[in-house]
């Protein structure tokens, strides 16, 4: 059994009358990659500040790297390097000193952060801009360096917050392939997302959040594999003839999603299906096959999408 | 490393709200003044030398001498510890209003800092030291100013250096207290507007024995009113128990204003 870092039982949190968590049990092993998926206000992010110690629970089981958040704060905080789902970079002080400064609140000695900086700046890509001012930097390299600054404390724990959440497709790849080498440097991630592509690129393995409860857990293969089929046909009618349809394609189709602008049919072989739809009469406007992917968990979980 | 260096307060005062990292946080203060701040601290100077020169040399004409405490001194005299109160509190002020509010809520510095091994009390207390750094250098480039120009009358008057540093620090304290319950940037102007008249009705440029009483008890009720008594009867030499009185209304400004601070960036930011 590998070592667990995140220990969570029962985990709750409310705010008045509303149920952020709601009683989620999880654990997150040393070395691993750990996703929270989920809509906006699954709870992702409250689960996430109650493992970075900065909000305490109403109830449950919660211990990171076998402390109590409630009772040792500090002392939690100094395992974790944390990036915030919105960006809050010191916005006075340039690129290097943004991550000088955030090392010495960790309370580092000053020549052990000067040592870290440029190791830093070469990990994100920002050498030539080390003296630039942090508003003079693109969305993408304001969260490189984001990651840069968690990163100088030397945590075991990486939690991310919707990294990639507002960049372009370029950044977004960019930035997997730096978080795929922390990884593979033995870093502990926790990664919260509402992109399934994220997190099948990025996660061993992840808990689907919905409404502050876990849906599922698993690998996103295996979740994949039990929670949808092989393949996936979309097909679309024109969206005043989708629904007249829906009742005819489920004859043919043991499962299908309605979607306002879509059907989606799950089958273990798309291209089969699409022959049978045609054979039958039924002439869709596009079709297309595809991968099931984690965003069929997640209809197939809630019934709805993940992002709505 | 960050880890041993936090496991090392385990046990010590306030473990859950401060690691002992205020000298950090003036670290940030001053790489920040060093590229961007200097101009703002470098007119905060000057606005009490203005004023004294405009005031002091041009109402001195007209009132060359004011009755105070049973002396009778220079006008200039008479402002000068007036104005140096003043620069103490419209610096503390400043920097724990204005730039705290925009750290809070626009840069969201705090929360970064917040997710380190520090605490609240450790941004509470480093912010608030910035303010009495500059507390501090406001009344000694004063003091360097006025006292050649022979309008600090007492030796006593040096006292006014750490006085100055007291009462940036209550000021600091309660307006960081009261820009973390702000919710808009409007809401400052609140304070803007307490500040104005407190600095003109609160005994700056004349006695308040020409109010009418029920005025006098009402700005007698004001912290700059105690400021400008503490520095004035210090500079003037004019040494009674009254002083330890203004100094104590300081005291208890800064306790209510850390306990509020502390627990209201706990409420944000521990939520």
């Amino acid at each position: 059994m590998p070592e667990s870092l995140i220990h969570a039982r029962g985990l709750t949190k409310k705010f008045g009358d509303f149920v952020a968590v709601n009683g989620i049990d999880f654990d997150v092993h040393k070395g691993e990659s750990f996703g929270l998926l989920g809509p906006n206000g699954a709870g992702k992010s409250t689960a996430m500040r109650m493992i970075g110690a900065t909000s305490s629970r109403d109830a449950g089981v919660l211990t990171i790297l076998g402390k109590d958040p409630d009772k040792h704060g500090p002392q939690i905080r100094a395992h974790l390097g944390v990036v915030p789902q919105q960006d809050n970079l010191d916005m006075q002080l340039s690129v290097s000193e943004n991550l000088y400064i955030y090392g010495r609140y960790f309370g580092l000695p000053r020549a052990f952060v000067k040592g870290k900086i440029e190791e830093l700046l070469t990990f994100a890509q920002l050498e030539e801009k080390r003296d630039a001012k942090v508003e003079a930097l693109s969305g993408g390299m304001k969260r490189r360096l984001t990651i840069a600054r968690a990163l100088v404390s030397e945590p075991e724990i990486l939690m991310l917050d919707e990294p990639t959440t507002g960049l372009d497709p370029q950044a977004r790849h960019i930035l997997w392939d730096r978080l795929f080498r922390l990884k593979e440097q033995g870093v502990t991630l926790l990664i919260t997302t509402h992109f399934m592509d994220e997190a099948e690129q990025l996660c061993d393995r992840l808990i689907v959040m919905d409404k502050g409860s876990i849906m599922a857990e698993g690998s996103p293969a295996s979740l994949i594999k039990d929670y949808s089929s092989k393949e996936v046909l979309e097909v679309r009618f024109g969206s005043d003839r989708n629904q007249e349809l829906a009742e005819k394609l489920r004859t043919l189709c043991e499962r299908i999603e309605e979607l306002p602008d879509r059907i989606l049919m799950y089958t273990e072989d798309g291209e089969a299906l699409l022959g049978q739809i045609y054979a039958s009469g039924m002439h869709p406007k596009t079709s297309l096959v595809r991968r099931s992917s984690l965003e069929d968990v997640f209809l197939r979980l809630t019934g709805r999408t993940l992002i709505e | 490393m960050a880890v041993a260096i936090a496991e090392a307060r385990i046990g010590k005062w306030g473990e859950r709200y401060y690691s002992g990292r205020v000298l950090q946080l003036l670290e940030r203060g001053l790489i920040a003044f060093r590229s961007s701040t200097w101009m703002i601290v470098f007119s905060g100077f000057f606005e009490p030398v203005l004023y004294l020169l405009s005031f002091g040399y041009g109402i001195g004409k007209l009132l060359p001498t004011i009755d105070v405490g049973g002396e009778t001194v220079k006008y200039a005299v008479f402002i000068a510890p007036a104005l140096l109160a003043t620069s103490a509190m419209n610096g503390a002020i400043y920097d724990s209003t204005m730039n705290v509010f925009f750290k809070l809520n626009h840069d969201r510095i705090y929360h970064g800092m917040l997710a380190t091994s520090m605490g609240p009390l450790d941004v509470a207390l480093g912010e608030i030291s910035w303010a009495l750094i500059r507390g501090l250098s406001y009344a000694c480039a004063f003091m360097a100013v006025v006292a050649p120009l022979g309008l600090i009358p007492s030796m006593w008057g040096y006292l006014a250096i750490p006085a100055a540093v007291l009462i940036a620090f209550g000021f600091a304290s309660i307006g960081m207290a009261l820009t973390s319950y702000m919710k808009s940037f409007q809401q400052l102007e609140i304070i803007n507007m307490f500040l104005l008249p407190m600095f003109l009705f609160s005994g700056s440029f004349y006695p308040l024995s020409v109010f009418p009483e029920w005025l006098q008890f009402t700005v007698n009720l004001f912290p700059l009113t105690h400021a400008i008594n503490l520095v004035r009867g210090l500079c003037l030499g004019h040494i009674n128990v009254a002083l330890a009185g203004h100094a104590m209304y300081f005291v208890i400004m800064i306790i209510c204003g850390l306990f509020f601070t502390t627990r209201r960036l706990n409420a944000l930011f521990m939520k």
